[in-house]
């Protein structure tokens, strides 16, 4: 399982997992993505670099989450993949997403803002997991 | 965790442990019950926490589970010794409400309720990613973060009565542009004069009963059937990234506080530090593009209703209020009058008669309040009371409150059963999407009537009018 939703009154929140960190975010990516529609389904049109860091992991993946939701806002991106994510112990964050405009999808949903309600990045036996809460 | 009934519709939780206060729950049992389903009277607790709490970390009879603070959740912190948290207002700065009143009686609308509600959804931009059809310079945008209304007004879009019934005349002026980040103008630039998504929408509603004739009367409602507007919608990508960008500017200074909180949501700033008062001049410029964001929504509003229905169509508006807001405000503590930030998430301003801050029309009766319902239920118009001055530092409910979250609703309801509950109703529906329709559905919100009931009984807000609707635009 790439992540699962949990119950949240207001707005949403999700738990990602990955076997490593990488991969963590990756999934936290398209779980948040997918409160707005299936991304599988998303053509890859349109493509972006991202490159962040941080001084910690919560705020690394703060600031990836809030990176995609900006390139929603200001480039009408849907995410459909994210290539090539890689984490350095530096704690930078580089990666290339792809998607297409968000104009020619049906949603079943909308993103205010990423928070940090909740946010837990932690080690499991299987690797790693995050729980994050968005406004919606 | 102990919850004590004090009175009627009153409970609290007995402050101990890391508590700075107790915390003050407004509800029925009814609500109450409804309010211990989530977290949210954890989050009330967590509120408490907080340095410079005055009096109680408040929850209306409306609230429900947020991020760090609860949605309705209020709570006032000293000015020199306090906090100021942008949790404590939310990400969407200056969220809120504007009514406006027509002279049309419904039997005339309903006629052409399908016209009329077509036009609006093609005269309003709404639903997510949709753009302004707007093209603002440079220089209008900084007037828009620095001056609010008075920046409409000039272009026309708004008429002097505008300002003067709205709060702080949509126009703040602890408003800084220079203070609000490019990422943040970024975000807002395409965004003014959309309604949004999610909760936002734009209700034709008509005056279904009348509690208090005098004080309708004085807010400009006159009769029964009289068609009312309702405008919920607040200052979009703009504000929300503000708010971002301060929680990390916060974490960044203040690394230690962070770290020490019960959820990172919650974090904050001293209240004497430069950086709270940078946020305050951000947060004063997202809640002037608030104010100027609903103003060209009612002015599109307006053209549509022209069109239509003449000079009988004209919309003169009620009031403009926020209902995630930190502002300022002065209160008698402990025999003394001191000032304080009062932090409202999720909940409305309720002054009461003769307050300064309320327009000079109004300022005899107190001060409009507008409780928006769901998309299939009653709203109300209620008046600010001296009590909601000393029970809850002058706020009141701000709508419903959710009980179901948008997950569960898409897997509890279908669009076919929405729409025919409306329809049934005699409710026109149009919406920007179908999960919408879904995820909006009035079985999603706890029930207006009573929190109204409890709103009015507790006396923090005076019933008015109620207002019921006949074609909704749901964002």
């Amino acid at each position: 399982m790439k992540y699962k939703y949990l119950s949240h009154t207001a707005d949403a929140k999700f738990i990602a997992f990955g076997k490593n960190i990488d991969e963590v975010f990756e999934n936290s990516a398209l779980a948040m993505f997918n409160i707005l529609g299936e991304t599988k389904k998303v053509k890859s049109n349109k493509k972006f670099k991202i490159n962040i860091n941080a001084k910690n992991y919560e705020r690394l993946l703060y600031d990836f989450l809030e990176e995609l939701l900006f390139l929603l806002e200001t480039e009408s991106l849907f995410l459909s993949k994210i290539k090539n994510l890689k984490i350095g112990k530096d704690l930078s964050l580089s990666c290339i997403v792809e998607g297409d405009d968000i104009q020619n999808y049906e949603l079943k949903g909308d993103i205010k803002a990423v928070t940090y309600s909740d946010m837990v990045i932690k080690k499991t036996d299987k690797g790693y997991e995050a729980t994050v809460v968005v406004d919606i | 965790m102990k919850i004590k009934k004090i009175s009627k519709n009153v409970w609290e939780i007995p402050r101990e442990n890391e508590m700075n206060a107790p915390v003050r729950v407004f509800a029925s049992e009814k609500l109450l019950k409804a309010i211990k389903q989530d977290d949210c009277i954890k989050q009330g607790i967590n509120v408490s926490t907080l340095p410079g709490i005055y009096g109680k970390s408040i929850m209306m009879p409306d609230a429900h589970q947020g991020y760090g603070f609860p949605i309705g959740g209020v709570a006032a912190f000293d000015v020199e010794n306090g906090c100021i948290s942008p949790g404590g207002v939310g990400f969407d700065i200056n969220c809120g409400v504007r009514l406006l009143a027509s002279d049309l009686d419904i039997t005339k609308i309903k006629l052409k309720i399908n016209e009329l509600m077509e036009e609006l959804f093609n005269n309003i931009p709404c639903g997510v990613g949709k753009d302004s059809k707007l093209k603002l310079s440079d220089e209008d945008f900084e007037k828009v973060l620095n001056t609010g209304l008075k920046w409409a007004l000039e272009k026309g879009y708004a008429i002097q009565d505008d300002l003067d019934r709205c709060e702080e005349n949509g126009h703040m002026q602890t408003a800084d542009a220079s203070k609000v980040s490019p990422r943040a103008r970024k975000r807002g630039r395409n965004q003014l004069g959309t309604l949004g998504a999610g909760n936002h929408f734009v209700d034709v509603m008509y005056v279904d009963e009348i509690y208090d004739k005098e004080v309708a009367e004085v807010f400009g409602i006159t009769k029964k059937n009289q068609v009312v507007v309702l405008i919920h919608s607040g200052s979009r990508g703009l504000g929300h990234q503000v708010c971002s960008d301060y929680l990390k500017k916060m974490e960044d200074e203040f690394p230690d506080i962070i770290k020490n909180l019960p959820d990172r949501n919650l974090t904050y700033s001293p209240t004497k530090s430069k950086l709270s008062k940078d946020y305050l001049s951000a947060m004063s410029a997202a809640a002037n593009y608030g104010w100027c964001n609903r103003q060209l929504i009612a002015y599109h509003s307006r053209l549509v209703f022209n069109k239509l229905f003449g000079d009988d169509g004209s919309l003169n508006t009620i009031y403009d209020v926020a209902h995630n807001i930190v502002k300022i405000e002065e209160y008698k503590i402990d025999g003394e009058m001191k000032k304080v930030y009062v932090h409202r998430k999720g909940a409305t301003r309720a002054f009461g008669p003769g307050h300064k801050e309320i327009p000079e029309v109004y300022r005899n009766v107190g001060q409009p309040i507008i409780i928006p319902g769901s998309m299939g239920t009653a709203s109300y118009v209620l008046v600010g009371t001296d009590k909601a001055m000393n029970e809850t530092f002058s706020s009141t409910p701000h709508g419903a409150g959710r009980i179901m979250s948008r997950h569960e609703a898409s897997n509890t309801f279908n669009e076919e059963g929405v729409r025919k509950n409306l329809t049934e109703k005699n409710i026109y529906l149009k919406s920007a999407s179908k999960a919408g329709i879904i995820q909006e559905a009035p079985e999603v919100y706890k029930d207006i009537d009573e929190v109204i009931k409890v709103t009015d009984e507790v006396g923090i807000g005076k019933k008015v009018a109620k207002l019921i609707p006949v074609g909704v635009i749901n964002g």
